[in-house]
């Protein structure tokens, strides 16, 4: 625990240039520890996942510092050359919509990450059996995305995210499509997987339903962070 | 590494599978018009290899006896049989008509021929050569008649005894072949309606029947001439070409003629051809592959997200190209095989065309498929994270 997951230290993002230029991020602080599941809340357009987008490596942020388990990834500038391999085994991501690959069955599509990692082909199928049974969608290993209801999908694609262990999961408002029961039942699942693997995982959200589960909250609002100790209710 | 472009041909395969078909009647199309100028240039060759001649004496000035018109008179043979070299010599007429077969009309082409001479049909298919002097034929299969029907040409009838395979002119209409007696009076022959109508034309300025009239059935198009072993072809000409009141073709000549001056137009058109149905092949090939890419956008956004590598990405789209590319590939030359034979006139597909076509089409997926990767590798990742 001495070493945080994420740490970033004044980042800002600047979308374009002169007169028209639109500070997205305006210095924005943050700490995560590994085994830690933690709430960015905030209204459209306050910079949620312009944030998200920085930690995951997709759009480059303007200035600031950014670590990943010690690592300097960014500062002032890009310190790592292959920002896709850093994707690749440090980042998981779950989407608003789960994204499943559609002519890949459960099992693949979960094992497609090992595997683009160089795991051989059936090595990474254990590993995705492993992790669908972790969520308990084991049963569903060899079914077709297209046969899954939209909470096993969310669970399918949190299996995915977890699919290289990476130390930090992106999950950007995971619980959107999904009714209270199973939203809750999806951040009881972060939750849990956080803790097995101790995957530093921001959950990014406006779902007033899970709100109070977060153990810390970062409040974005104008391009700022603002931290507060969350309710901490069990999922 | 699972093979992405596989799972997802096979995720929607029936969908594939229509669409390559599609893409394979189109190419079907193509190597059907390929087969169409092969068939010319073989028909136009056929002419001249099923003729047995090594040279073609024809009247000075002229291209014929395929490509123009050409008389000479038929003592021509004889004189020709005296030239050092010239092992035989045989006149031949020709004349492309339209005969009743039955209750349909077929075109052919009718060939009067010395029996045993140069011109002579080299093997029959069916039945005997033509022994008699008069009202004898030997039919290509392809005209339809069968041994032992009658042929009405003009005023007369004919038996016939023979049936040939692959004998016919340079357009691709069968031949039948009478004596050249025959042939000769067929041509010049008038029917009866013409002979009364000049009776009654003539009777109206009497003395135009007593005018010399010049002995038409003494003509003849063209002497076959075949060689004795070790002339030269071109040597031979030369001293025939000597006279110079005659013309005189070796066989590249006239391959050069028929093959590069008397179908080069149609050649070049279905060339056009070719070359547009190409381009509409590759355009749809290019459309295909890039509206099926952009089905997929979200995928590849996932897939760049999660650390899929751009060749990843475009091995992905060049091989499901190339899956469509051989799908319709074989979905073409299957159907130019069954069509092929339906044509009115020879479709010849050889095996050497439908090579150069399957690696025509592969190379043209491959490219097709350039446009559909440049627009997937610049698909942001970002994309998949919302907001």
């Amino acid at each position: 625990m001495n070493i945080p997951a994420i740490e970033i230290e004044n980042l800002t993002k600047r979308y374009g240039q002169g007169d028209t230029a639109v500070d997205a991020l305006k210095g924005v602080n943050m700490t995560i520890w590994p085994g830690e599941v933690v709430g960015l809340v905030g209204p459209s357009g306050s910079g949620k996942s312009t944030l998200l987008k920085c930690l995951g490596a997709v759009i480059e942020p303007t200035s600031g510092k950014m670590q990943l388990g010690g690592q300097t990834i960014y500062d002032n500038k890009w310190e790592i050359d292959d920002l896709r391999t850093l994707r690749r085994d440090r980042i998981g991501f779950v989407f608003q919509a789960p994204y499943l690959i559609p002519f890949l069955d459960v099992t693949d599509n979960i094992a497609l990450l090992p595997m683009l990692a160089g795991v051989p082909n059936d090595k990474a199928r254990i590993r995705a059996r492993e992790l669908l049974a972790a969520l308990d969608v084991g049963h569903r290993a060899m079914a077709q995305v297209s046969q899954l209801s939209g909470g096993e999908q969310q669970r399918v694609s949190i299996a995915r995210a977890l699919a290289n262990h990476p130390p930090v999961i992106l999950a950007d408002e995971p619980t959107a499509p999904l009714d209270s029961e199973r939203a809750l039942n999806v951040v009881r699942l972060l939750n849990q997987m956080a803790q097995q693997y101790q995957t530093a995982i921001i959950v990014v959200t406006h779902d007033e339903k899970i709100i109070p589960t977060f153990k810390r909250i970062y409040h974005i609002r104008d391009g700022r962070t603002y931290e507060e100790a969350g309710e901490g209710r069990s999922a | 590494m699972i093979n992405l472009a596989g799972r997802d041909i096979l995720h929607n395969w029936g969908k594939f599978v229509m669409t390559g078909a599609g893409l394979g009647l189109l190419i079907g199309v193509t190597l059907t018009m390929a087969g169409v100028y092969r068939g010319m240039v073989d028909d136009a060759q056929a002419l001249i290899v099923n003729s047995g001649a090594d040279l073609w004496v024809v009247q000075k000035d002229t291209l014929g006896p395929y490509a123009e018109p050409s008389a000479l008179h038929d003592d021509v043979a004889r004189d020709l049989l005296l030239q050092p070299g010239v092992m035989a010599a045989g006149n031949a007429a020709y004349l492309t008509m339209q005969i009743q077969q039955g209750k349909r009309e077929v075109r052919i082409m009718l060939v009067g021929i010395e029996a045993g001479k140069p011109g002579t049909p080299a093997y029959l298919v069916a039945g005997r050569p033509i022994t008699q002097s008069h009202y004898e034929a030997l039919a290509d299969i392809k005209s339809g008649f069968s041994l032992g029907e009658r042929i009405r040409i003009r005023r007369h009838e004919y038996t016939v005894t023979g049936l040939t395979r692959r004998m016919v002119s340079s357009s691709g209409d069968p031949m039948i072949f009478v004596p050249l007696k025959d042939a000769q009076e067929v041509q010049f022959l008038k029917d009866n309606d013409a002979l009364l109508n000049e009776r009654i034309r003539t009777n109206t300025a009497p003395g135009i029947l007593d005018a010399p009239s010049p002995s038409s059935s003494q003509m003849v198009n063209a002497v076959l001439v075949q060689l004795k072993p070790g002339f030269s072809d071109e040597s031979v000409a030369d001293g025939i070409r000597r006279w110079k009141h005659v013309q005189t073709y070796t066989r590249a000549q006239m391959e050069e003629i028929l093959v590069a001056r008397l179908i080069a137009t149609s050649a070049k058109q279905i060339f056009m051809f070719l070359v547009i149905l190409s381009i509409v092949s590759a355009a749809i090939v290019a459309f295909i592959i890039y509206t099926m890419t952009m089905n997929k956008i979200r995928e590849i956004a996932v897939l760049k997200l999660v650390g899929a590598s751009n060749q990843t990405i475009s091995g992905m789209i060049l091989q499901q190209a190339l899956g469509l590319g051989l799908i319709g590939f074989v979905v073409g030359k299957t159907a130019a095989t069954f069509w092929a034979p339906l044509f009115p006139k020879y479709v010849l597909l050889i095996p050497g065309d439908a090579l150069r076509g399957f690696f025509l089409v592969m190379l043209m997926c491959a490219l097709a498929s350039s446009f559909a990767i440049r627009a997937a590798l610049r698909v942001d990742p970002s994309s998949a994270i919302g907001g």
